[in-house]
């Protein structure tokens, strides 16, 4: 988890904040500009850090980091803490309602430092 | 076309009975239904029970304001006193008149009282009607000793009645034996010893021949052997006898000894009236049950559309709890029926250290069963009973159908199958062949198949058949049976409850490598949470619980609609001083909070944003507050009527039982809310019948009623003891509390938990009072456990910076969420709407 290889573009915002600021299994918020983002940290997973937008499309909150985190079939999710719809950490996709879905971002662990830029996850 | 005019007489069980079905068909009637009673029909079965605590109201079959809504034109405290058969005229004794096209006499019977010298005098009394148990409660009142005459079936549940008024209690039967109609020889004899061991004494072959006034009592009642017995009160109860008079005097058909004549249809000697219940007599028979009353009541309505049935007689069969002594009698129990002049074969067992008696009657042959007599132990009636009534043949070797089984396990009776025919239950007379039909309907669960065809709705006695039944029939569809919890753990709430006691595992983590697969959900890691709490009582926020909970447990407070949280300071219950009253007021006042009472008794203070809930807490704690819960699914509130210190009618002191009640359970886990109320008087003004479980102050002491509960599917709790003194109380609520949260299911309510228990209230009392699982202690262990790790996870977490941390809206900065904007309403703040907000904001 050392070292990540960190790729995103200079001119990008982003947020640089202390490992220790993560909740393991559990998620926090961080602002990016005016942009809330929601950054959950899995230490057993690869990779350990997912960051979503932070508003809740269906609930219409900003409240996705308070949901509790899992997996259906395999696929990791966060639950919407208002009206428990799954969105998956890795694609942002909805998993109850296609149409819908939330961005999801780059993020990136080093040391203990934890990145999160606003540029769009590349979709693996 | 003129619509029918339909005058049912009579408004007790089967009267009610008809008046429902009839204006539940398709074509519609001009209903009138004239009772004599001055209330609507009610539960004459369960009327002992009133003694036991039962409020009158709760026996209700029905109402006016229902009889209104479905049309049905109720008249009551009125009875019909003629007949006019030319002009097809009923005439009550108030004068009112009313035509009818087809009369229903539902008259019922009245308690036979033996024509002896003195039993006129006020302290004779009968045992039949709500108003007759005013009359024996008042007279009990006066003395210490009561007599029932009549060791029948109604007898001995009117000694019941007796004796829970506390009296000294003595049966008198004038046969040799108790019960003559259903047991035999031996099985009353068996029930007298029984009974006599409930310090009710008996005497039989007793005739009564006058009644005097008594020396130490109230009266002297003088015996034909001449030995005599003083006693304050006596009820008579020496069997019933139709209400006929009315038929009689407009010359419909009698029986020699009373009855109203009746048909297959169940038609009297007049084409238009129809006599149903225990007024009729079919057969040269009067039917004393509830049950065949009933099927009379659908054969004569059945007359009346397209597709009619008959009455063919009714089986006689009961099954009931005496004085808590099981009983069952089927068909021939003496054994009297010849066939091919050859007398049946009867097989016996009688324990008496156990105290059990079982016998079967079979026919010479011994393929089918005639009769079965069962005291003590009433486990193999729903068996035996569906043998005779499908006349299915017998195992090779009969008796052992009777023998106790080693494992408690009856084999005999496995592998049995019924007919489609087979009735299952026969209060609301539904087959085995509905019940397949209601789950080839899609039913998959007993409450399923329950709400579809009613089944095991009425008196409940076939609820342990019903629930086989549906067993085996899903398991023949291959239809597996599955209460997982979800797909990371292929188990029940209850298992795994007990995997994780057992293995005494303290972490979601290590219940997971254990027992379940992949990550977890938002379904099993807040039931394990739950679990681990239940069990250890942590404090809920430690890094390892945390992500287990839900997002009130997580932020401890509620989150509304728009992000921010409410909160619920403890208010126990809902006594408050001025002091702390002003200091929620200050608190609310300065974080601009929406302030409103809730139906618990406390206040609920919204709109706080995630970031502001430490500093109100801590002001709160400060002032000596501590968390309500409201967030939990735990024990919210205890509400409580002021009580005897100011009311008048109060008779003890409920808001000091609240307040203990609350503090002792605050706070524990369990799998969905508890409720809970304390009444200082039967006027009940704090509701606690509606709770999980309520307590409602006696004279004596405290009834504790369980499995209520309020909000979408309202239920009355049922009563569950009476006149508890106060460290008896708490023990029972102790054991109740920890076996629900030890066996429900996820979010699984108390009454819903009930319902799915085998055995239901009855099973539940033997569990917490009589302990028979053996649990006893160790639930109040694990109560006790439990309450001494109490902690006030709001104190905790406002003491540890480490814990305030996770109170930050963003790890990474001090802004608040913009998303969140309020606006006034009538003096407060309430979440903008989306109209408003777009207003505030381009402003």
């Amino acid at each position: 988890m050392t070292s990540a290889a960190v790729s995103y573009s200079p001119f990008d915002p982003i947020a640089v904040f202390d490992r220790a600021d993560l909740v393991e299994n559990a998620g926090v918020c961080v602002l990016i500009n005016d942009v809330q983002v929601a950054v959950f940290y899995m230490p057993k997973e690869t990779p350990c850090v997912f960051a979503l937008h932070n508003w809740d499309p269906l609930g219409k909150a900003n409240v996705l980091y308070r949901g509790i985190v899992g997996d259906v079939n395999g696929e990791r999710f966060v639950s919407s803490p208002l009206y428990k719809q799954h969105y998956s950490l890795d694609t942002g996709r909805c998993l109850e309602d296609e149409t819908v879905s939330v961005p999801v971002y780059e993020a990136f662990v080093e040391d203990d430092t934890v990145t999160i830029t606003l540029q769009s996850r590349r979709q693996k | 076309m003129n619509t029918k005019k339909i005058v049912v007489v009579g408004n007790g069980m089967v009267g009610h009975y008809y008046v429902e079905k009839m204006a539940a068909l398709a074509q519609a009637f001009d209903i009138t239904v004239i009772g004599g009673e001055p209330r609507p029909a009610y539960d004459r079965v369960h009327l002992s029970e009133v003694f036991n605590g039962k409020d009158p109201e709760d026996l209700a079959l029905t109402t006016r304001e229902h009889y209104k809504e479905i049309g049905v034109k109720a008249h009551f405290g009125d009875t019909v006193v003629t007949i006019d058969r030319e002009k097809k005229t009923v005439i009550t004794e108030l004068g009112r008149h009313f035509p009818y096209d087809k009369l229903i006499l539902a008259t019922g019977s009245y308690p036979f009282v033996p024509p002896v010298p003195g039993s006129d005098a006020k302290a004779c009394l009968t045992y039949r009607t709500i108003d007759d148990l005013g009359a024996i409660r008042a007279q009990a009142r006066l003395g210490k000793v009561g007599v029932v005459v009549g060791g029948g079936l109604l007898g001995l549940e009117c000694a019941n009645a007796l004796k829970n008024l506390g009296l000294e209690t003595h049966v008198v039967e004038f046969a040799p034996g108790l019960m003559g109609v259903q047991l035999d020889e031996g099985g009353s004899g068996m029930l007298r010893a029984m009974i006599e061991e409930l310090d009710v004494q008996v005497h039989t072959s007793k005739a009564t021949q006058k009644i005097v006034p008594g020396k130490d009592h109230t009266l002297r009642m003088e015996f034909a052997d001449g030995g005599a017995l003083e006693t304050d009160l006596i009820v008579f109860s020496a069997g019933i006898r139709p209400n006929d008079q009315l038929a009689k005097q407009a010359g419909l058909e009698i029986g020699e000894r009373g009855g109203i004549v009746i048909d297959y249809h169940c038609r009297t000697s007049d084409s238009d009236i129809f006599a149903i219940g225990e007024c009729a007599l079919f057969g040269g028979k009067i039917f004393g049950l509830v049950a065949p009353g009933y099927r009379m009541a659908d054969a004569a309505l059945s007359q009346l559309t397209d597709t009619p049935q008959s009455f063919q007689g009714a089986d006689m069969s009961t099954k009931l709890k005496l004085l808590g002594i099981d009983v069952g009698s089927i068909g021939d129990s003496h054994g009297k029926t010849l066939i091919d002049d050859k007398v049946p074969a009867s097989f016996l067992y009688s324990n008496d250290r156990e105290r059990v008696y079982k016998k079967i009657v079979v026919s010479p042959d011994g393929k089918k069963l005639l009769g079965a007599v069962l005291v003590g132990d009433c486990s193999d009636y729903d068996n035996l009973l569906q043998l005779y009534l499908n006349d299915m043949d017998l195992p090779e070797n009969p008796e052992h159908i009777i023998l106790p089984a080693d494992d408690g396990n009856n084999a005999a009776f496995s592998g049995m199958e019924l007919p489609l025919t087979a009735t299952i239950c026969s209060c609301l007379n539904v087959t085995k062949g509905d019940i397949v039909a209601a789950i080839d309907g899609g039913c998959t669960t007993v409450a399923d198949v329950k709400s579809c065809t009613q089944a095991s709705t009425g008196c409940g006695g076939c609820a342990a058949l019903l629930k086989s039944t549906v067993d085996t029939e899903l398991a023949a569809r291959g239809v597996e049976i599955n209460n997982h919890l979800c797909e990371h753990f292929a188990y029940s709430r209850q298992d795994l409850f007990h995997m994780i006691k057992v293995g005494r595992l303290e972490h979601f983590d290590d219940v997971l490598a254990k027992h379940g697969t992949g990550r977890g959900c938002e379904v099993c890691k807040p039931t394990v949470g739950s679990i681990l709490a239940s069990l250890w009582n942590d404090y809920i926020l430690k890094p390892e619980h945390l992500p287990l909970q839900d997002t009130n447990d997580n932020f401890l407070a509620n989150m509304q609609k728009d992000g921010t949280y409410s909160i619920v300071p403890r208010i126990p219950g809902g006594e408050i001083t001025a002091e702390k009253l002003i200091v929620i007021g200050e608190v609310a006042k300065k974080y601009a909070l929406y302030t409103k009472i809730t139906g618990g008794q406390r206040i609920d203070l919204f709109g706080a944003r995630v970031n502001q809930l430490p500093d109100i807490w801590s002001e709160l704690v400060s002032a000596g507050f501590e968390t309500g819960h409201a967030y939990g699914k735990a024990l919210r509130t205890v509400k409580s009527c002021v009580g005897n210190s100011w009311c008048r009618y109060g008779v003890q002191d409920s808001v000091s039982m609240a307040i203990f009640i609350e503090n002792r359970y605050k706070g524990i886990r369990s799998p969905h809310k508890i409720k809970s109320a304390v009444s200082g008087c039967t006027r009940e003004c704090a509701e606690a019948q509606s709770k999980d479980f309520g307590v409602i102050a006696t004279e004596n002491g405290w009834n504790l009623y369980v499995c209520g509960n309020g909000g979408m599917k309202p239920r009355h709790a049922d009563l569950f003891a009476t006149d508890l003194d106060d460290a008896t109380l708490i023990k029972y609520i102790d054991r109740f509390l920890m076996f629900y949260i030890r066996t429900a299911d996820r979010l699984q309510r108390t009454s819903v938990w009930m319902n799915n228990l085998e055995g239901g209230l009855d099973y539940l009392r033997e569990v917490v009072i009589d302990d028979k699982l053996g649990l006893a202690e160790e639930l109040e262990a694990q109560m006790a456990l439990l309450l001494d790790k109490y902690q006030c996870e709001w104190k905790t977490t406002i003491e540890d910076p480490e814990r305030l941390k996770r109170f930050r809206q963003f790890v990474n900065s001090e802004k608040d969420d913009t998303h969140i904007v309020f606006v006034q309403e009538r003096g407060q703040s309430r979440p903008a709407k989306e109209q408003e907000r777009e207003a505030l904001t381009t402003a």
